[in-house]
This record gives C-alpha cells, sequence and structure tokens, in this order.
C-alpha cells in the first residue's frame, strides 16, 4: 500500500476542510476501502478518519422516522435501530460480526457496491441521505455500480428511513464473500409498496417497478405470480447467470412479503 | 507517528506510518506474533483481535486508529499464572485445532460470543465464525470447543 497522512478531525468542519485537497479522501470503517488500497486500486495522499466525529455517530428515533448516523456501525445499527426491525435485521446480516464492528452504514452508501445491502434499504424505504450540503433523495443519489450523486468533498453525514408498516429484507448469500448473491427489500407504507433489489443488476440496486404496483394492490406473495423479470441486464458471474438472478428476484421477493413485519 | 495504547492490558508507545496495519504493528512493532495472518484480505479471520471490547480483524484497520485503544491478543487470553484459561484449555481438550493456525483468532472470536452470549446454541455459535475459517477442522471440534468452554454438553445436532 502506498503511503499517506492519517487526519483525524473532531467535528465535519474540520473533516470537510481536510478533503478540500482533492487527493484526500474520508475513511469510515475501511472494511472496503483498506482492501482496495492494498491492491493499489486506490492511492489517495490523506485519508481522513470519520470515526472520531461524535455528531456522525448513533441511531435517533422520533415520530415516525429513524436517523442513522454515517459513521455508525453495522453492529450498532443491528443493536439500536429496534424501530425498523427489517433494517436492524439487514445490519446483523452485513458480512462477519468483526466486518460489522467496523464497517458503517455511510461508507457502504458511498461505495454503493452492485452487491451491498444498505442500498437495497435505502431506496425500498425511500429513505434521505443527509450530506455535509444537502438532502438527496433515495431515489436521485444511486447512480449505477460504484457510483453515487455524491461530489467531490462531499460526505454523508446521516440516512432518514421514515418507517414502514411493515418491511422484510431477504438476501440469498453467496457463502464465500457473504455479499448478496441477490438480495430484495420489500417496503410498506400507506402510500404504496416498494421493492428494491441488489446483487442483480449490472446497474445495481434498482426497483422493480411491476412488482410495487401488484403488491400496492394486495399485499401477498400470490399477487407477484403473474410478473416475471426480464434478464435483461442482469450479472451475469461464476456464482450465477442473468437468468438464475432474475428468477431469485421474484422468489425473494416472495419470500420477503410473506415475512414481511 | 507516534501512538500510544494498552496491548494486554500493559502500556505500549510505538511509531507506526499512516499505512501501517494493526496487525503489523502487534507482530513486527511488539513482537505479538500470536495474532497470525492468514489471508490480509479480511476474509480469514486469523488476524482476529479485540480493540475496546470489540471483535476486529487487526489486517483491515490502522494501527493509527487504535491510538489509545484497549487493546486484547491472544497473548492476553491465559490466566495470570501463565495457564490456560478455560476457552483456551476447551480447544485443547477438545482438538479444537490441528495445524493451529487459525486457532488465535477462533479464540478470540469465541471470546467476544461468550461475552455477548454466554451459552450460545450451537447455531449461534456457527453464525458467529461466519468470518474465521480454518481449513483443518472442519469446525465441529470448534463448535464443540466452545459449547464446552460455556460450561454446555457438547452434544451437536450437526455431525
Ligand atoms: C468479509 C467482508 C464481508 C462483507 N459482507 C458484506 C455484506 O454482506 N453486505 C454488504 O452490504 N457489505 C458487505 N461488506 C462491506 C462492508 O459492509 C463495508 O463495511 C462497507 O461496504 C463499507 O463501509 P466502511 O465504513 O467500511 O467504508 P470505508 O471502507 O471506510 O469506505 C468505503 C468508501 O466510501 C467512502 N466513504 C466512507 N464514508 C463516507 C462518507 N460518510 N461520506 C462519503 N464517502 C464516504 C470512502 O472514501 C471509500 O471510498 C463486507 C466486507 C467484508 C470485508
Ligand atoms: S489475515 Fe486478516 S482476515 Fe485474514
Ligand atoms: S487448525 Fe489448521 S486452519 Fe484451523
Amino acid at each position: 500500500m502506498y503511503n499517506f497522512d492519517f487526519v483525524r478531525p473532531a467535528t465535519v468542519d474540520e473533516a470537510l476542510a481536510a478533503l478540500a485537497d482533492e487527493d484526500a479522501q474520508p475513511l469510515s470503517g475501511g472494511q472496503t476501502l483498506i482492501p482496495t488500497m492494498k491492491q493499489r486500486l486506490n492511492a489517495p495522499s490523506a485519508l481522513v478518519s470519520l470515526l472520531g466525529i461524535e455528531a456522525l455517530k448513533g441511531v435517533k428515533t422520533s415520530d415516525g422516522t429513524i436517523e442513522i448516523g454515517a459513521a455508525t456501525t453495522h453492529a450498532d445499527v443491528a443493536a439500536q435501530a429496534t424501530g425498523y426491525p427489517a433494517l436492524a435485521a439487514l445490519a446483523g446480516g452485513i458480512g462477519d460480526p468483526a466486518v460489522r464492528n467496523r464497517g458503517t452504514i455511510g461508507g457502504s452508501l458511498a461505495n454503493n457496491d452492485p452487491a451491498a445491502c444498505y442500498p437495497a434499504a435505502v431506496l425500498a424505504s425511500g429513505a434521505t441521505v443527509v450530506t455535509s450540503g444537502r438532502e438527496i433523495a433515495a431515489d436521485d443519489f444511486f447512480d449505477g455500480m460504484f457510483t453515487t450523486a455524491l461530489e467531490q468533498g462531499e460526505i454523508i453525514t446521516a440516512v432518514k428511513f421514515p418507517v414502514p408498516q411493515a418491511a422484510a429484507y431477504m438476501k440469498f448469500e453467496q457463502p464465500a464473500s457473504r455479499f448478496a448473491l441477490c438480495g430484495v427489500f420489500v417496503a410498506k407504507y400507506a402510500e404504496g409498496v416498494r421493492v428494491a433489489v441488489t446483487g442483480a443488476s449490472e446497474d445495481g440496486v434498482f426497483r422493480w417497478s411491476e412488482a410495487e404496483a401488484a403488491l400496492s394492490a394486495t399485499f401477498s406473495a400470490s399477487a407477484l405470480e403473474g410478473l416475471s423479470l426480464s434478464a435483461e441486464g442482469m450479472m451475469t458471474d461464476l456464482h450465477g447467470t442473468a437468468e438464475y438472478r432474475a428468477h431469485l428476484v421474484k422468489v425473494l421477493t416472495g419470500r420477503a412479503v410473506a415475512s414481511a413485519s | 507517528m507516534k501512538l500510544k495504547m494498552h496491548v494486554n492490558g500493559r502500556e505500549v508507545t510505538g511509531e507506526a506510518e499512516g499505512r501501517t496495519l494493526l496487525s503489523a504493528f502487534l507482530r513486527d512493532g511488539l513482537g505479538l506474533t500470536g495474532t497470525h495472518i492468514g489471508c490480509d484480505t479480511s476474509q480469514c479471520g486469523a488476524c482476529t483481535v479485540h480493540v475496546n471490547g470489540r471483535q476486529v480483524k487487526s489486517c483491515t484497520m490502522f494501527a493509527i486508529e487504535a491510538d489509545g485503544a484497549e487493546v486484547t491478543t491472544i497473548e492476553g487470553m491465559e490466566n495470570a499464572d501463565g495457564s490456560l484459561s478455560v476457552l483456551q484449555q476447551a480447544f485443547q481438550d477438545h482438538h479444537g485445532l490441528q495445524c493451529g493456525f487459525c486457532t488465535p483468532g477462533m479464540v478470540m472470536a469465541a471470546a467476544a460470543l461468550l461475552r455477548e452470549i454466554p451459552q450460545p446454541t450451537e447455531a449461534q455459535i456457527r453464525a458467529h465464525l461466519d468470518g474465521n475459517i480454518c481449513r483443518c477442522t472442519g469446525y465441529h471440534n470448534i463448535v464443540k470447543a466452545i459449547l464446552a468452554a460455556s460450561g454446555q454438553p457438547v452434544a451437536m445436532a450437526a455431525e
């Protein structure tokens, strides 16, 4: 790994000042960034650690909304987001205990891995990504594989989730990496049902609108019976073909509906 | 950069570059070679240590991030008189190791589990070991050792 300066700000303003240098990069849990730096796929001149900024940590619940600080670890979300059980369960199923003790929601969203879990929860919940400069609706945040609406020097500070009436995340785990070979998050709100799919598309997380319409009319796995998802644009790799993934999406959506609570 | 931390209850100071991994600082800086490096890519868990009581993969954390922290490695797991702890002894008694390469990580992961759940079920043990890979034992004897260390019978479903 190439060397770099290590910066430890105590406030968001100090972090932004350090990130004004375009070769500097934020470091959160490091569970994605450190491995890519070891491979020299990434060589920032400075790493700006967000984990020392108390204002970026914690889970707050206020009528109907759960707000999670960007530097909150997966383990803390699993333990503290009790007001949104499907979200807590998703966090508790990421990777393994050591990854969950370091990895954070902000790092996961900024990275937007096409097989990551949190993007599905954020998109299905119609959550709001709060950054150092603005608020971004989930529908405008994810911009294809490993790409988001974030600008250079902009950091995620928190995510606000409206709590649904019922929800569930179904993850078909790729047993070696423990990422989602395919994952579906279903969330039912008074205004309708949202369905977000991760691990399947070459464009990263997406909403399955036909399923949303069918489930908004009847919230039951049987409402999906006539639907099918095209394999076009789905990923093919050694773990599964595009057709397999398209099929899995439907199976997992049905299971998510059946277990939503 | 200068850094200071408590490792196995002892205050240590040292020098590290930004890129120095905690695993390298423990092994090369402090000579605590019980923490093993298997994959160096956060897959195998051989490098598992506790930082402020939480299990982490020391190959995927910078030493400077542990500045001021309480770090526990496998060298800190023995009893005060130097004998093996209950958990370590259980690994020996139940043949929870063969080559022993994964064992420091397995013991550290198991110790974190038992602190959180003093009497875990077999399923909870297996789920907790998701990030710890052993290429020798087939895991059954590791699971038995952890059941035994928690004072439970070692009869297992999945054999
Ligand atoms: C063995 C293993 C298994 C895993 N399994 C899963 C899994 O099942 N599901 C899953 O979803 N993920 C999984 N992950 C990934 C894990 O969840 C990471 O923690 C996560 O993707 C990145 O979060 P981080 O806090 O570690 O970010 P970092 O690695 O610190 O950063 C990742 C990227 O985001 C940027 N960044 C970080 N924080 C911010 C911020 N607040 N604002 C703007 N940019 C920021 C960084 O500059 C970097 O580019 C796994 C990882 C490992 C090692
Ligand atoms: S050496 Fe750290 S996880 Fe394998
Ligand atoms: S005992 Fe050899 S790797 Fe586990």
